[in-house]
């Protein structure tokens, strides 16, 4: 029997090999971890990232907890993107928590003055899963406390939809997101929000190529948490998370992402630090397609 | 290992069904090279959309940085040259060319995106007008250059 490490080989020189040999284009990335806007991959194009997310855990053991993102821009309208998380709780255990698979569809043409964008969720994870990729219903930090062996226990299988309103006006982007999830095992209906603003650190591109330029910095902060659930809508015992956040786009093609979260509440983390690296390839669906003998 | 096989059976799903989409997409793209109906967008811009003027009209430095930009952004799609490609129309057409820069400026910002050309308001505004600039730069191909393409 191959190890793990044998077995995953063959998927990470693939990952490798499209991440360094095939090209790559710039995206103007915002810097937002939780937060969405309006702006969807590009036709064609997919996106690899990788984030990670430290946190400080009171009365346990703090943690690390790692998700990749494959976001590929199915239609100029349409990007579809698929997760695989996992996790690293400190003098416990590293564990694989699930996977999602999440669509963003644009139903409008046009830019207006508030942009809406569709969101739909399948999450199959388990109890153990850290990523806090969102906040929402009653969702503490208490709950982090159960170790991996136990938590790892429980399988979850959810739906999540989400309202996601986004507007640019004068370099600044403001989005707002509404989420609402359920799992699927007969629990109610969960709510949360995510809020962000960001502008870029300048407006005007410079005549020559620079990696340091101040327009490739776009700096951002986020507000995200829970809003209770169907039978106790609200803000108590919810956490919330108040969250300054850079990103720096290369013109290598690859950006980084930095975001520091400050808990609000004592039902927060103290703290997370959160940092992501991404690179998007171009003409990645060309590449499938001569793959499989398609035209050319 | 359960957890494992449903993991690999959601990836092809998903690899399957969004490839063939944007494939799908991708066959009308093919059906309007060489057709002027691909530039009608412009056309669709308001009055006062199209009446802006550019910012940096005499800057020569913004042709320069539009042209970092382009490459960065829009040469994939569009090629190098700006002369299209397979996937997009070429910016050196005479309905690019001869159309105001704010009518460039507002399909750049909306997008065309039933079409598959995106939504570029994320670009700050002086960075979406340094691409006209160069967009505008880029002139009506030599006739040569319109030989040696023809059959």
């Amino acid at each position: 029997m191959p190890s793990a490490s044998a077995r995953c080989l063959p998927g990470i020189l693939l990952l490798v090999s499209l991440t360094f040999v095939t090209p790559a284009v710039r995206g103007q990335e915002s810097p937002y971890i939780v937060t969405y806007n309006h702006y969807l991959e590009e036709p064609g194009n997919l996106e690899i990232e990788y984030f990670s997310t430290f946190g400080t855990q009171r009365g346990g053991n703090n943690f690390h907890a790692f998700w990749s993102e494959f976001e590929y821009g199915a239609t100029a309208w349409w990007t579809t993107e698929f997760y695989l998380e996992g996790q690293t709780t400190f003098n416990e255990s590293t564990i694989f928590t699930g996977y999602r698979w999440e669509n963003r569809i644009r139903p409008l043409k046009m830019e207006h003055f508030v942009n809406p964008v569709l969101y739909f969720e399948y999450e199959s994870k388990n109890g153990a899963d850290k990523i806090l990729k969102e906040v929402e219903g009653h969702d503490v930090q208490a709950d982090f406390l159960l170790p991996n062996a136990e938590a790892r226990k429980e399988h979850i299988h959810e739906v999540e939809l989400k309202l996601i309103l986004s507007s640019t006006l004068k370099g600044w982007n403001f989005s707002e997101n509404v989420l609402a999830a359920k799992n699927l095992s007969n629990h109610p209906w969960e709510f949360g929000y995510a809020l962000g603003a960001s502008h870029p650190l300048a407006m005007k591109a410079s005549a020559t190529r620079c990696t340091l330029c101040p327009q490739n910095f776009v700096a951002g902060v986020e507000m995200y948490g829970g809003l209770g659930d169907r039978h106790s809508f609200g803000l108590k015992d919810t956490s919330h998370y108040l969250a300054p956040a850079i990103a720096w786009n290369l013109p290598s093609g690859w950006t980084l992402r930095l975001s520091s979260g400050f808990g609000l509440n004592d039902n927060s983390h103290r703290f997370l630090l959160r940092c992501g690296i991404s690179r998007e390839i171009s003409g990645f669906s060309e590449m499938v397609s001569r793959i499989f003998g398609g035209r050319r | 290992m359960k957890e494992y096989i449903a993991a690999l059976s959601a990836a092809a799903a998903l690899l399957t069904a969004s490839v063939s989409f944007a494939q799908q997409e991708k066959s009308s793209h093919y059906k309007y090279q060489g057709d002027a109906r691909v530039y009608a967008d412009l056309a669709k811009a308001p009055e006062k959309a199209r009446g802006k003027r550019n910012p940096f009209e005499n800057y020569p430095d913004a042709i320069a940085a539009g042209q970092n930009l382009f490459e960065q952004h829009c040469s994939e799609c569009h090629g190098k040259t700006g002369d299209g490609s397979k996937k997009a129309p070429s910016l050196r057409a005479e309905e690019v060319q001869d159309a105001a820069p704010g009518a460039i400026f507002w399909v750049l910002t909306n997008g065309v995106v039933r079409r598959g050309m995106p939504v570029w308001s994320k670009l700050p505004e002086p960075q979406r007008w340094q691409l006209v600039s160069f967009i505008k730069s880029l002139g009506l191909p030599s006739p040569n250059s319109l030989d040696k393409k023809s059959p």
